[in-house]
């Protein structure tokens, strides 16, 4: 087992792995964000739910980090690897003639999302951690608000129109990433192509409405505050 | 038509090479594109200088000998053609075509458009075969019914060629879909489940230790293929390892 | 020396299982003392070297093509022979034996293709155990095709390229000797002698084709399964680089060549569509159960079609001469090849020719498509249908049977043969002629053996559909591997052959200043100058039909072509180095003394047989008017001719046939 994912293949099943694993929590991510633009008051019920439950925080939370940082990592080691398979390039590639721009960019489109995440995480899991860990303070609260601090946080983000277009901008990225990647990964676990074809259909749904989703998270909380 | 060709050209292994233009005149339409280099290069042994070398056997599309990179596609712009069966109407008058061998570090160029495929062959060393000995006395051909779907399965993946256009239009220089094509042919026959594991990962290995790149499946492969092998064939070396390693 | 064809004794059906049982066996422990070279890795070569290994001894393969696996066998499409009877339709070893030798025109040795026959099965159970793709029916069982010249359907196949699957077989068997390191593997290398030590052959000289080495290779045995020489006529159906430079070279050592003439002509390829065609392709015989062939009966109507004032299609029924119909209306359109094609000839040579180059005639599907259509609309109860339903019915079960071939047409000729007949014209296929070798397969130089397309055994002067994989096969994995552990028996004392000795030395100059004179020469012309020059001798008059005048004159011609070739031959480059050229260069030469010989062996057969027509034997009266005519009180031999020096000069040896099994008779068509 242990040379399997030193294989080719076994990196492979790593990378789509932790794909299905950032897959899902884009999911959950995106299921709790949505609570924002309906209901404030459950968002931050759950916003503090998951702040503060110790299986989210001490468990799921360093297995997604863990996650996060593997799939980058796994991804420029491959990109590496690949680009040494073929020192001298072509002359002409036609490369739009047999795959799609997706396929062919997943690094750059990787890339603008790990840019993302990098401000993500200055906007809100380095203070949050700031206030928590460093801080002490696991209340919820902040001092002139009613009620948890999470949704307040969350709108203060989305004033800014130069955050809320880089904003935007990623989640197209990441709905490019998604377009390759969502029946990629399916592939490399050796889905077969029967299952493929409405896979696809699937994946093409997931990787439109999530980003879809997001943006329309930013773009409500933009022009309603 | 009258056309301007713009090929590689390369001593041998050790040194460089580089695009080298060429100009070749009354091309007829009805040409198979390999007849359009033997033209060029009459052209050039009857000046002289040194003809341009390139691999070819067969001309009719199944010794896999082949293997040209025209115009930024492997085997060029038909489908399910290899160059010896590409012919010259998909071309126009006044056309310039940029002529390249395969290229991957696996696949080193020898001279001009003759690249080493060897690694191909190696890969089959370490395992593309069912250990059975040439006796003749194995039990009758009919003895264990084949259902007619798996047999067509692996005759499909079967057809496999081994000219390495795959490699070749891989952006990563994979070569998943030939080694793929190879386990699901024996993965696919009961004679072949008997030793699958062990040849699966034997593959594999060689495959990395080649220096072929990872597959990021984009589906290059499948389109370039000249006899269309299918991407399914390495969705099924993927779980083949996956059973084996587990 | 006397021909000495070394059959076993005994009725012929035990000769095969008596000789095994009484030959000298080597033990496995020093069977990894003796090494074999075997030149060639198609499926008799590959088949061969993966026994042999298997068997214990060291064996060296050697093959010019980047790959084993590339060998020219891989194009062969339809399938092939064994006497199996899973149909239950008679089939046995004896029928198979019966239809070969008849196929022939009672022109092969008895005891060989009597043993092809016995062992035709053991090759398909292999091939499965190996992993073969075969085709199978619902049931899960395999299935058969029938083809032609045979009253059975025993012909296994793998879609449309058995031939190629086969070989990945032999490939496979290889692969896992080479992993075990008991096949040394020298791929994109050429023989270029055999070396002979004390009368024996005792290795080869060969030069690596990347890097221009001349190295020397010793074994205690040299095998030659190099595959036919179709390219002498420069355009064939064979691959660019097939040649018979090993058979030719180990001739001019002392192996006897056999029946050089025996040429396969297949009616059924794609016509040359101008001078700079390079190979010519061929369509599957199969296309001749629905097609019908013809030319336009007149004139006019050719001169029309060929400056496109005329399509085919506009011609009526009246218009049109089905000649194969109207010469043979018992076979009509499914004659034998040679018959086929030497009528496609005369209709041509008579100017009724329908393609830019005159030399093409019609394959029309029009018919079946009309009577499939009707027998459809028939079955679906479509009363009245339209002739564009018809159309369509019948059309759909034609795209079923030949979907592939039509569009391997199209791609080629950028003509849609659903809408107009096919254009096709006879093209050299396969040549039943080669290295003579005796019952063991060993040719008149001791340790030499000769196996596949390259030797001469067991196709006689036409071979049938389906048998050359099943002739390969045979030989490398169940003949060859049994016939030289017996010779072998006498070398377990020999140890390692040097190559450091005069024999190698002297062979290795040879090699050595024929190249340099190609790389020194500085000619003028190129080497394909030569070559299709040489082609068009051997295709005008020593191609489908033949004559006495016609071959004299082709044996001046070719000897001028040869003599203007080594005076003024162009190969640029050096030898050091990849040099296509070169290696052209030397496979030209040997073709230009081949080709002398082979239209000397045709004028000394004063018979028509098999592949070979010649215009002065034909039946001059009755039904058969015309036809070709074996005369078996004189010609019913092998003709071995020994080399001695110039073509011209070689002494013929005979090897009298005898026929105890078969009843000899003329094969007619009408």
């Amino acid at each position: 087992m242990g040379g399997f994912f030193k294989s080719s293949i076994g990196r492979k099943v790593a990378m789509a792995l932790s794909a299905f694993f950032l897959m899902f929590f884009l999911l959950q991510h995106f299921a709790i964000n949505i609570l924002s633009v309906f209901s404030p008051e459950l968002f931050n019920e759950v916003s503090h739910f998951m702040g503060t439950n110790p299986l989210v925080q001490f468990a799921l939370q360093p297995v997604l980090i863990f996650g996060v940082v593997f799939h980058f990592i796994m991804g420029f080691v491959l990109e590496i690897k690949n680009k040494n398979a073929r020192k001298i390039a072509y002359v002409k590639n036609n490369g739009a003639a047999n795959s799609s721009w997706m396929s062919r960019n997943m690094i750059y489109s990787g890339l603008a999302i790990l840019a993302f995440i990098v401000l993500h995480f200055i906007d809100f899991w380095f203070p949050e951690i700031n206030t928590k860990y460093i801080q002490g303070d696991w209340s919820g609260t902040i001092e002139g608000v009613e009620g948890f601090r999470y949704y307040e946080e969350l709108t203060h983000k989305f004033v800014s129109p130069i955050r809320v277009g880089a904003y935007v901008l990623a989640f197209v990225f990441l709905a490019l990433h998604l377009l390759h990647g969502f029946t990629a990964a399916f592939q490399s676990m050796g889905a077969s192509t029967i299952r493929k074809k409405r896979l696809q259909s699937i994946g093409k749904a997931y990787s439109i409405i999530i980003p879809l989703g997001f943006i329309f998270i930013a773009l409500y909380h933009h022009f309603n505050h | 038509m009258n056309l301007t060709l713009k090929i590689w050209r390369q001593k041998d292994s050790k040194t460089k090479g580089r695009m080298v233009d060429y100009k070749v005149t009354e091309i007829s339409e009805h040409m198979s594109f390999l007849e359009m280099m033997d033209v060029l290069n009459e052209q050039l042994v009857n000046s002289g200088e040194d003809p341009v070398a390139f691999d070819h056997d067969c001309r009719e599309g199944i010794c896999g000998m082949c293997s040209m990179y025209i115009n930024g596609e492997a085997h060029g712009p038909d489908r399910g053609v290899t160059t010896c069966q590409l012919h010259m109407r998909m071309f126009k008058d006044g056309d310039t075509i940029t002529i390249e061998p395969f290229r991957a570090t696996a696949f080193p160029v020898l001279k001009d458009l003759i690249v080493d495929r060897s690694s191909f062959d190696r890969i089959q060393h370490a395992g593309g075969y069912i250990s059975v000995n040439t006796s003749g006395n194995t039990q009758d051909a009919n003895a264990i019914p084949i259902s007619k779907h798996a047999a067509d399965e692996a005759m499909d993946a079967a057809t496999c060629i081994g000219c390495g256009a795959c490699v070749a239009s891989c952006k990563n220089s994979s070569a998943m879909l030939f080694v793929g094509a190879k386990v699901s042919q024996y993965a696919l026959l009961p004679q072949g489940q008997v030793e699958a594991a062990d040849r699966v990962k034997n593959m594999v290995a060689q495959m990395d230790l080649e220096g072929f790149g990872n597959c990021t499946n984009t589906g290059a492969c499948e389109i370039e293929c000249p006899k269309g092998i299918s991407l399914e064939n390495i969705a099924r070396m993927n779980r083949e390892l996956m059973k084996a390693s587990i | 020396m006397a021909l000495d064809s070394k059959v076993p004794k005994g009725p012929i059906q035990d000769k095969w299982t008596d000789y095994k049982n009484h030959i000298d066996l080597v033990n496995p422990a020093n069977k990894r003392h003796i090494d074999i070279i075997v030149v060639g890795t198609g499926l008799a070569g590959g088949s061969a070297a993966a026994t042999l290994a298997e068997l214990g001894y060291n064996v060296k393969a050697f093959c010019y093509q980047d790959s084993p696996r590339r060998a020219h066998s891989i194009a062969a499409q339809g399938g092939i022979n064994a006497a199996k009877n899973y149909q239950g339709d008679g089939d046995s070893t004896y029928r198979l034996f019966y239809d070969t030798v008849k196929g022939g025109d009672y022109r092969s040795r008895e005891a060989n293709v009597y043993r092809l026959a016995e062992v035709s099965t053991n090759i398909i159970d292999q091939c499965v155990a190996q992993g073969v793709p075969f085709a199978r029916d619902y049931g899960g069982l395999l299935d058969n095709r029938s083809f032609g010249g045979v009253l059975v359907s025993r012909t296994f196949y793998a879609k449309g390229q058995t031939g190629q699957q086969l070989l990945l077989g032999a490939y496979s068997a290889m692969n896992r000797q080479i992993a075990r390191g008991k096949i040394q593997m020298y791929n994109r290398h050429e023989m270029l002698d055999v070396v002979k030590v004390d009368g024996k052959a005792r290795g080869i000289i060969a030069r690596n084709l990347i890097t221009g080495e001349i190295e020397r290779h010793s074994a205690h045995a040299v095998v030659v399964a190099s595959g036919g020489y179709g390219n002498v006529y420069f355009l064939s159906t064979n691959a660019m680089g097939s040649n018979v430079t090993a058979g030719w070279k180990i001739h001019k050592k002392g192996a006897y060549f056999a029946n050089p003439c025996y040429t396969q002509i297949h009616p059924t390829c794609i016509p040359r569509s101008g001078d700079y065609q390079s190979k010519l392709t061929l369509m599957s015989e199969s296309l001749r159960n629905d097609g019908r062939i013809w030319v336009p009966k007149n004139m006019e109507d050719v001169m029309a079609i060929r400056e496109g004032r005329k399509k085919p299609t506009d011609l009526s029924e009246d218009e049109r001469d089905y000649y194969l119909e109207r010469r043979y209306p018992a076979f009509g359109n499914l004659v034998p090849r040679d018959v086929a094609s030497r009528a496609a000839k005369e209709r041509c040579d008579a100017g009724y020719g329908v393609n830019a180059t005159g030399e093409a005639v019609y394959l029309d599907f029009a018919s079946a498509i009309q009577r499939y259509g009707v027998e459809q609309a028939k079955i679906h109860n479509i009363s009245n249908p339209s002739k564009e339903k018809v159309y369509e019915l019948g059309q759909a079960i034609v795209e079923e049977k030949y979907g592939n071939l039509f569009q391997m047409y199209e791609k080629i000729v950028d003509e849609n043969p659903y809408e107009t007949p096919m254009m096709i014209y006879p093209a050299v296929h396969y040549t039943m002629g080669g290295v003579w070798v005796d019952y063991n397969l060993m040719t008149t130089i001791p340790g030499c053996y000769c196996i596949g397309e390259a030797n001469f055994s067991d196709h006689g002067a036409n071979r049938l559909g389906a048998s050359a994989l099943m002739q390969g096969l045979a030989d490398g994995y169940f003949v060859l591997p049994y016939t030289i552990g017996d010779y072998l028996s006498d070398d377990i004392r020999t140890g390692k052959i040097s190559t450091d000795t005069p024999e190698f030395e002297e062979a290795e100059k040879e090699v050595t200043d024929r190249i340099n004179f190609f790389v020194n020469n500085k000619g003028t012309k190129s080497v394909d100058y030569f070559h299709k020059k040489l082609g068009k001798v051997m295709w005008d008059k020593a191609g489908m039909s033949r004559n006495a005048e016609g071959l004299i004159e082709a044996m001046a011609e070719i000897k001028a072509i040869r003599e203007e070739f080594w005076k003024e031959v162009s190969v640029p480059g050096t030898a050091a180095e990849i040099n296509p050229e070169l290696e052209k260069a030397g496979r030209v030469a040997d073709f230009l003394e081949l080709g002398e010989l082979f239209a000397k062996d045709a004028l000394m057969r004063e018979e028509s047989c098999g592949g070979h027509f010649r215009e002065e034997s034909a039946e001059e009266s009755g039904p058969q008017k015309g036809e070709a005519k074996r005369n078996d009180k004189d010609f019913a031999f092998v003709a071995a001719w020994e080399y001695k020096g110039e073509p011209a000069d070689a002494v013929l040896h005979k090897e009298e046939l005898e026929f105890k099994d078969i009843e000899l008779k003329q094969r007619s068509y009408k």
